[in-house]
Formats: C-alpha cells, sequence, structure tokens
C-alpha cells in the first residue's frame, strides 16, 4: 500500500496519555497534536521519554491511560502507513538486499516491483556497494543507513526516526539529513529525536521538548530557538541543563520548569 | 593387551570390507535414527517455536514437562513405550513391539523434546532482539515463525544435530522396545551391549569404531555449521 493510494492518516492526536512501566510513570500526561506538513524533531535530556514517546506513536507500546488517536474518521488500520528507524538498529541474518526485500514482501509490496524499489532505496543510501553482505557484518553507521533504507522503501506517510544520525561520522550525518530532507520533500512526516542541537536547528519545522516525561514546550523552531518558553527548555539549548544544578532548584521546578 | 590388538585388527578388517552383518546394523542404525530425528524435528521446531511467541494457558506446564522429558533415563522411557506397545498396552493391537518402528517410537520420544527445549531457546533469544521490528513492519504471527525458524537455521540445525546424536548413541531404550533382535531389530549400540557379553570383542569394536567417527562428523557438522554463521552472520 502505497502513501498515494490513501488519504492521509494524519493528524495524530494525544489526549492526556501517561505511560506506566515497572511502577513508575514513564509518560505524564502527555496531550499533543501531530499534523499534516512539518518535520517535527523532539529534543530533551537521556531518559526524558524520547524513545517511549516515538514507540506510544507508533502504536509498539499502548498508554497506561489517556488515549493515541489516528485521524479518526477513515477507520482503517494506521499502521501500514507508518515505519520506524529504532535507536538501535535491528538486522535480520540476512543479506543488506533481503532484509530491504523483507519488508516489502510484509507490507505486500508485488513480487515483481521489489528489485527496482530495493535498488532504488540502496542507491539513495549509497548502500549499494554492500547489497549481498550479510546486513549483521556492517559497521554500525552503515546499519543505520540500511535501517533507513529499509522503512524508506515503505513510501511510509509518517516515519518516526529514532537518533537516525547518534553514531554517524559528519559526512554520513550529512547525507542523512539531506535522505530525510528528500523523504520529507516526497510527502512523508517526518517525526525524529536527536541529541544534536545544530540538527535539529538544520532540519526542525516544529520542536518538542521532553523532559522527565513530560512535554514541556511545543514550538515552531524558529520560536523555539530564538527564546524558548519553558526556562528547563532554554537551559536546555543553553547547555545549562546540569544535574548537579538541579538540586538548588525547587521539587516542582524539576520536573516541569516554568513557563512565561 | 595381545588379545585387544588382534581383536582390533579384526574389527578395522570388519570395517574396511564392509563385512555385510556390519553393514546391516550400521545402516538400520541410521536408517531408524534418521527418520526419529526428522519427525522430532517436526514436531519439536514448532512446538518450540510456539512457546516461545505464543503465552496460552497450559505453556508453562509443557515448558516444564519437556525439560523433564529432556533429562529422563532412556531406560525409563523404553520401559513407558513397551508398556504402551505390549500386546496387553494401549496400542498393542498394532502389534509393534520388537520392530524398527518401535525404535523408532523411543528414539523420537527421547530426542523431541531436546529438539523443542533448544528451539523454544533460539527463537526466544531472537525474538527478544526482533520483536519490535516485527511489529513495527507489520507481521504477521505465521510470518514472524517463518521469518524465526528461517533466521535460526544455524543453531536449529546444530540443535537437530545434537537431537541425533543423542538418538543414534542411545542403547537403553531401543534395547527394550526393539529386543535386539538379529536382522530385524538390532542396531549399533545393542549389537556393541550384546557381543562384548558374548565375548566377541572384534565386532564391538568395529562398531565402536563407526560409532565414533559418526559422532565425531556430527560434532564436525555441528562446529562447521556455528562457525559458518558467526562469519556470514556475526
Ligand atoms: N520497560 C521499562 N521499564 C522501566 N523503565 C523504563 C522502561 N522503558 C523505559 N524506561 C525508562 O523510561 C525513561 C525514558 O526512556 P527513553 O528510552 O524513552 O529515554 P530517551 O529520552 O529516549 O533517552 P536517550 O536519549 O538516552 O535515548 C528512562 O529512564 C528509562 O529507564
Ligand atoms: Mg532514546
Amino acid at each position: 500500500m502505497d502513501r498515494n493510494e490513501a488519504k492521509s492518516i494524519l493528524p495524530l492526536e494525544f489526549r492526556q496519555v501517561s505511560f506506566e512501566a515497572g511502577g513508575k510513570r514513564l509518560i505524564k500526561d502527555l496531550s499533543f497534536r501531530l499534523e499534516v506538513g512539518a518535520r517535527t524533531i523532539v529534543i530533551g535530556p537521556n531518559g526524558a521519554g524520547k524513545s517511549l514517546f516515538l514507540r506510544l506513536c507508533h502504536s509498539l507500546i499502548a498508554p497506561s491511560s489517556g488515549k493515541i488517536i489516528w485521524h479518526g474518521a477513515h477507520g482503517y488500520d494506521p499502521a501500514p502507513f507508518q515505519a520506524m528507524v529504532f535507536q538501535r538498529p535491528v538486522m535480520l541474518r540476512r543479506s543488506v538486499a533481503a532484509n530491504i526485500g523483507y519488508a516489502l514482501s510484509l507490507r505486500k509490496v508485488p513480487r515483481r516491483e521489489r528489485p527496482e524499489r530495493i535498488e532504488e532505496a540502496l542507491r539513495m543510501t549509497g548502500l549499494n556497494r554492500l547489497a549481498n553482505y550479510s546486513a549483521r557484518v556492517l559497521s554500525f553507521g552503515e546499519q543505520q543507513k540500511l535501517a533507513l533504507a529499509r522503512a524508506w522503501v515503505l513510501r511510509p506517510q509518517v516515519l518516526f526516526l529514532d537518533e537516525p544520525t547518534a553514531s554517524l561520522d559528519p559526512a554520513a550525518t550529512h547525507d542523512v539529513e539531506e535522505l530525510i530532507n528528500t523523504i520529507h520533500q516526497a510527502g512523508t512526516r517526518i517525526v525524529m529525536t536527536t541529541h544534536d542541537l545544530e540538527q535539529a536547528r538544520r532540519l526542525a519545522d516544529e520542536l518538542l521538548f521532553l523532559h522527565r516525561g513530560r512535554l514541556l514546550e511545543k514550538s515552531a523552531a524558529t520560536a523555539f530557538f530564538t527564546k524558548p518558553e519553558n526556562d528547563l527548555a532554554q537551559k536546555f539549548i543553553a547547555g545549562d541543563l546540569l544535574w548537579w544544578k538541579r538540586g538548588e532548584d525547587n521539587r516542582k521546578q524539576i520536573s516541569e520548569g516554568t513557563t512565561k | 593387551m595381545n588379545d585387544f590388538s588382534s581383536a582390533l585388527l579384526a574389527a578395522l578388517a570388519l570395517v574396511l570390507q564392509l563385512d555385510s552383518d556390519l553393514a546391516e546394523i550400521v545402516f538400520l542404525s541410521l536408517k531408524v535414527s534418521l527418520v526419529a530425528v526428522s519427525g522430532a524435528a517436526l514436531i519439536g521446531m514448532p512446538l518450540g517455536a510456539a512457546l516461545a511467541l505464543f503465552r496460552f494457558p497450559g505453556r508453562a506446564s509443557i515448558v516444564v514437562f519437556i525439560n523433564a522429558l529432556m533429562g529422563l533415563p532412556p531406560v525409563v522411557v523404553g520401559l513407558a513405550v513397551y508398556l504402551a506397545l505390549s500386546r496387553a498396552g494401549p496400542l498393542g493391537v498394532f502389534g509393534l513391539l520388537f520392530t524398527p518402528t518401535a525404535m523408532i517410537i523411543a528414539q523420537l520420544i527421547l530426542v523431541t523434546p531436546i529438539i523443542a527445549a533448544l528451539t523454544r531457546q533460539v527463537i526466544d533469544d531472537l525474538w527478544r532482539e526482533y520483536e519490535e521490528q516485527f511489529c513495527s513492519l507489520g507481521a504477521g504471527p505465521g510470518q514472524r515463525i517463518m521469518a524465526l525458524l528461517w533466521d535460526g537455521r544455524f543453531s536449529l540445525m546444530t540443535a537437530i544435530l545434537a537431537g541425533f546424536g543423542r538418538a543414534s548413541a542411545e542403547v537403553g531404550a531401543v534395547m527394550i522396545v526393539g529386543g535386539n533382535i538379529d536382522h530385524v531389530t538390532r542396531v549399533m549400540t545393542t549389537a556393541i551391549a550384546l557381543e562384548v557379553s558374548k565375548g566377541d570383542l572384534a565386532l564391538a569394536l568395529g562398531l565402536g569404531i563407526i560409532l565414533i567417527t559418526l559422532s565425531l562428523v556430527v560434532n564436525g557438522a555441528s562446529f562447521l555449521i556455528s562457525e559458518t554463521a558467526r562469519r556470514n552472520h556475526g
């Protein structure tokens, strides 16, 4: 099923979503809407809940309370129109090309169309040379590109990317950013996390700032980088959100900051 | 010492000349064990995969039961099969006692738990790694099982070889249910037991040499398979 064959599954809406595991509330009362169009970048310190947030969006985990609603009216399953690249790429014990082919076969792409699409995905990510290698002997960075190729080949309407450039060298990072832009321009909605604030500046149309399981700020990229509304977000982008400084603040402020 | 070396020479002669009695015994052993292991793989692999992938009532008891079966002494399995197949037993009407089929059944019961348990472990480990990716791609239950069995193929092959090792080396169960009848149910291990008690060391040693060779081949194959897997797929 191609993106073009169906109406958009967006917007996505979170209503008071919480997620608990191991007796802890890891995502707290998160409400927001993901509209058509923009590139959304999720930032926040380690352990903020960014990966959990993407998993919730992608229905890999279910909220403990609250609701997650994809464009309600259509009445079809939004899952086949999404794809995700995980923070740690999962490579099947097969060749690079077969890894991509397997994704296509699961999404019921006709057999005769597969070679061409595999070829295209490999070319886009510069992996053609490695097509017949076992995916598991690739370097971590190459695996991350393969994971991106395997997700992109599905032509998703929404693509979730969890730190897609975390272990790439500067040149590869640049390549992947170009790729993300290409994918975005082809009409795929991008939602990604990153620790690289410069990258966020380069790619983001919209910023989400997560901190200790709460969504503290959601604003347009330009506004966010000129002056975030939330003071913790401000400290975060100034590189000042340091754990030894948190002790000076009061409890409320540690978990939510203040929004002017 | 002299006795032993002449017996060894005679044994080597038997093996090298492909003595017909010896060949018949070897052939029957291989046939019984291969059929038993094939059956055990057909039952044990899907069972192990299902135990790894699905949570259903009674799952825990099956896992415990399989693990218990794995540690069961073969003579006990032999006894159980003997009772089931004997004239008065529930399956007595089929008249299978003291036939190769009875030995296949006994070996099947011995090997299936091993293959099921090893498969469960292999698939469980793989599934932990693949789960989110497969859910993300939308793989259904059947597609998951097929893909996991395929991706675990190297480990599963070694599991099957381990099963074959246990089947072909086993003596207690096939002795009880097969009866060690000459030209009918005499296999390598039971023949060795008999020939040693008769004092005919040559045939016993000849069969021993073949069993050792078989074991080396099986373990060598296992080793090669895991090496290939490591080299090709990390
Ligand atoms: N299944 C779980 N059980 C208990 N705690 C969990 C579970 N999954 C995640 N957590 C905790 O939830 C918090 C958020 O995890 P998450 O992986 O979303 O962080 P993150 O923002 O992606 O961090 P990073 O930047 O390091 O990738 C962490 O403190 C983590 O330890
Ligand atoms: Mg993360």
